[in-house]
C-alpha cells in the first residue's frame, strides 16, 4: 500500500461519486424522483449529512443541534442576497462564514462536556436559536413570515458595481446569467456536493482525521500522548457547522426564502437519523442515508387511498380493503412511522447502517461466485 | 544530575493525607522504583508528575522546570511519557495507527490542522511507528485492531506508543500487574533493553522480583511518606522497610 495508490483510490472514489451524482436526475427517473426539486434536495441534505458525519462519525460527539447552523446559513445567505448581490457564491460565502462563527461560539461552550451532556447542550442552543428567531430576533429573521426578497432591497454590489436593475420583478439568484433554479440549480448544488465529498475524503485520510478518531477512541490516552483534544473537537465542530451552513445557504440559493422552522429540533434529529441509517463514520453512509430518507418521504407522502387501492387491486376485495387500511398507517402524513420502523430495524440488525448491509451483501455474492467457480472446476475435473 | 526532583509534596483528599512531605530525586539514566504497601500513595505521586493531580504544596521539577499547573499534554510535550496500570490504548484503531498518533504528536505538536495530506503519505512517521512496533515485537500485527490484542500485548503496545516519542522520562505504573510469570520475565527483559539505551524510568511496582531486577534505586513509600531511598541491596535488609512493607516478616 503506497502513497500514490491511496491517492489514486480516493480520486477514483470521488470520480465514481461524481458520476452518480451528476446522473442522479436520470437514474432516479424510473422511480419518479428525478425532478429538479427532488434532486436539489438530495444534494443539499447530502452536504448537511456529510458535514454532520465529520463531527459524529469521526469524533463520536453527537450534536443534537445541527439544524441551528442550517438556519444561520440560510439567514446569512438571504441577507447577502438582500444587501449585496444575487450572486450565489457571495451568498454561500456569507452562509459558511456565519455558520462557522456561530459554531465556534456554541462549540466553545458545548465541548466542555462530552456524551449526553454535550448532546443536551447543543440541543438547548438550537432550541434557543429557534425561539429567538421567532421573538427577539424578528428584525433579522422576519419572524413567522420568514425572510424573503423584496423589490426595495438595496443589493449594493449588483446596482452599484454591475448596474443591474431588476425592475419590477423579484430577482432570482443567478451565476453568470444562469438562474439557480430547476436543473441548473441542481448542478450547482451537485458541484458543491462533489467538492464537499472530496474534502471529507481528505479529512478522513489525513493526520487530522486520525486525531479525530483518536478522540472517539480514547481521549484520556490522547491527552497523555501530548495532544490537546479540545482544539481538535472544536475544529471538527466548526467544520461540520460550516457544512451545515453551506447546506442552509444552498436552500436559499435554490429557493430564496428563509424561515426559522429550519432550526427546529426535528431537523436536527433528522440529520442524526440520516447518518446512522446510512452508516456512521463511513464516507458514503451519510449521503446514502440522506437520500433514502428524503426519497422515502416523497414516495410515502404521495400515497393516498386511491393509489393504495390500486396497488392492492390484485387482492380479493375484503383483503384489499384490509391491506389498504394497514398501509395507510404507514403512508401519507404518517410516513414518519415507516422511517421509525426502518430506523429500528437498521439499528438492531445492521448497526453499521446501510453501508454495512451493502458490504455484507457483496461478501455473500462474492462467496457464492467463488463457490460456484469451485464446483464448476470440480465438475470439469470429475468429467475429465 | 537529577532529571526529576520532587521536594516537599503534600496532597490531601479531604481528611486523608495521601502524600506527606514527599522528597524524591531521580537521577538521569537510571531506573528508579517506587514501592510501598497498598494505599501508600504511589499512584497519587505518579499522578502529580503527569498533571492529573496538582499537589497542595511542594515542587516537582523536571529538568529544572516546574511541572505543577501544566496540563497532561504539555507535560508530555516536555518529554514525560506514561504507561498506565490498565493499558490506555486506542482500542478501535490499528496497532500502526496507535503508534502513529504519538509519533504525530511528537513531530507536529499538541494541535495541528493537517487535514489535506494523507496519513499514508507521511513516510517518516510510518517508518517510525513500524520501528516502534518492531521494538516491542508487535510488528507482525501492525494492521490488527488494538482491541484484539491480549492483555500483555496491549501493555507492549502502550509501551511502544510511549517509546516512539523518545521521551526523556518514562513513568510506568505497575507494568507487570496481572501478568503470568513468563510474561513478566519478557517484560523485564524488554524494560532492561530500553533502560540499556539510557532512558530514565520511574517504575511503580508490587512485584519485588521485577523491582530488584530493574531498579538502581528504590524509594519506599508508606502512608504517604518516603521512609527510605536507597540502592536495592541496602533496601532488602532495611528493618524499617520490612516493618512498613512486609509487616515485619523476613525476606
Amino acid at each position: 500500500m503506497t502513497f500514490s495508490n491511496q491517492k489514486q483510490k480516493d480520486y477514483l472514489i470521488t470520480a465514481l461519486f461524481a458520476v452518480i451524482v451528476l446522473l442522479a436526475p436520470i437514474l432516479l427517473q424510473p422511480l419518479g424522483l428525478g425532478f429538479a426539486d427532488m434532486v436539489q434536495k438530495l444534494a443539499i441534505f447530502g452536504i448537511f449529512a456529510i458535514g454532520f458525519n465529520i463531527l459524529f462519525g469521526l469524533t463520536g460527539y453527537l450534536s443534537f443541534g445541527h439544524a441551528a447552523f442550517l438556519g444561520v446559513g440560510s439567514y446569512a445567505a438571504m441577507w447577502a442576497f438582500k444587501l449585496l448581490s444575487m450572486n450565489p457564491i457571495i451568498a454561500l460565502l456569507f452562509a459558511v462564514v456565519f455558520a462557522g462563527l456561530f459554531a465556534l461560539i456554541i462549540g466553545f461552550v458545548s465541548l466542555r462536556r462530552s456524551g449526553i451532556y454535550f448532546s443536551i447542550l447543543t440541543l438547548a442552543f438550537a432550541e434557543m436559536s429557534y425561539r429567538l428567531a421567532y421573538s427577539v430576533l424578528t428584525p433579522i429573521t422576519n419572524g413567522e413570515t420568514g425572510l424573503q426578497l423584496v423589490q426595495s432591497d438595496p443589493r449594493i454590489i449588483d446596482t452599484a458595481v454591475f448596474g443591474i436593475d431588476y425592475g419590477a420583478v423579484l430577482p432570482t439568484s443567478s451565476l453568470f446569467g444562469i438562474q439557480m433554479t430547476l436543473y441548473p440549480g441542481f448542478y450547482f448544488c451537485a458541484a458543491l456536493l462533489i467538492i464537499s465529498f472530496y474534502i471529507s475524503v481528505r479529512i478522513f485520510r489525513s493526520p487530522f482525521g486520525l486525531m479525530l478518531r483518536a478522540v472517539k477512541s480514547n481521549q484520556n490516552r490522547m491527552n497523555y500522548t501530548g495532544l490537546h483534544s479540545r482544539p481538535y473537537t472544536l475544529a471538527a465542530f466548526v467544520i461540520s457547522g460550516m457544512y451545515a451552513g453551506l447546506a442552509g445557504g444552498l436552500m436559499v440559493v435554490t429557493d430564496p426564502l428563509a424561515g426559522a422552522e429550519r432550526m427546529f429540533w426535528t431537523q436536527s434529529g433528522e440529520v442524526v437519523l440520516m447518518t446512522i441509517l446510512g452508516g456512521v463514520g463511513t464516507l458514503f453512509g451519510p449521503i446514502l442515508g440522506a437520500s433514502t430518507i428524503k426519497m422515502a418521504e416523497v414516495k410515502l407522502t404521495e400515497q393516498n387511498y386511491q393509489t393504495l387501492s390500486e396497488a392492492f387491486s390484485f387482492l380479493p376485495l375484503g383483503l384489499q380493503e384490509f391491506m389498504v387500511s394497514v398501509a395507510s398507517w404507514f403512508t401519507g402524513d404518517k410516513w414518519h412511522l415507516t422511517i421509525g420502523l426502518l430506523f429500528m430495524v437498521i439499528v438492531i440488525f445492521l448497526p453499521g447502517g446501510l453501508v454495512e448491509g451493502i458490504r455484507r451483501l457483496a461478501k455473500l455474492v462474492k462467496r457464492k461466485i467463488t463457490k460456484k467457480d469451485q464446483s464448476d472446476t470440480a465438475s470439469t475435473v470429475a468429467a475429465e | 544530575m537529577s532529571i526529576l526532583s520532587v521536594t516537599g509534596v503534600n496532597k490531601r483528599f479531604g481528611g486523608l493525607k495521601a502524600l506527606d512531605d514527599v522528597n524524591l530525586n531521580v537521577e538521569e539514566g537510571t531506573v528508579h522504583a517506587i514501592i510501598g504497601p497498598n494505599g501508600a500513595g504511589k499512584s497519587t505521586l505518579l499522578n502529580c508528575f503527569v498533571g492529573r493531580l496538582t499537589p497542595d504544596t511542594g515542587t516537582v521539577l523536571f529538568n529544572e522546570k516546574s511541572l505543577i499547573g501544566l496540563a497532561p499534554h504539555e507535560i508530555n510535550q516536555a518529554g514525560v511519557s506514561r504507561v498506565f496500570q490498565t493499558p490506555e490504548i486506542f482500542s478501535d484503531l490499528s496497532l500502526l495507527e496507535n503508534v502513529m498518533i504519538p509519533a504525530f504528536a511528537k513531530s507536529n505538536g499538541a494541535f495541528s490542522l493537517n487535514a489535506w495530506q494523507s496519513v499514508e503519505g507521511q513516510t517518516s512517521i510510518n517508518e517510525e511507528a513500524l520501528e516502534g512496533l518492531k521494538d516491542v515485537g508487535l510488528d507482525s500485527k501492525a494492521t490488527m485492531l488494538a482491541s484484539q490484542l491480549s492483555r500483555g500485548d496491549k501493555r507492549r503496545l502502550e509501551l511502544a506508543m510511549c517509546l516512539v516519542q523518545k521521551p526523556k522520562l518514562l513513568l510506568l505504573d505497575e507494568p507487570t500487574a496481572g501478568m503470568a510469570r513468563a510474561d513478566t520475565n519478557n517484560t523485564i527483559d524488554l524494560l532492561k533493553k530500553i533502560s540499556g539505551r539510557g532512558l530514565t524510568m520511574v517504575v511503580i511496582e508490587h512485584d519485588m522480583h521485577v523491582v530488584f531486577s530493574l531498579a538502581q534505586k528504590i524509594s519506599v513509600l508508606a502512608q504517604g511518606h518516603v521512609i527510605v531511598e536507597d540502592r536495592p541491596e541496602n533496601i532488602k535488609g532495611n528493618p524499617k522497610v520490612q516493618e512498613a512493607y512486609l509487616g515485619g516478616a523476613h525476606l
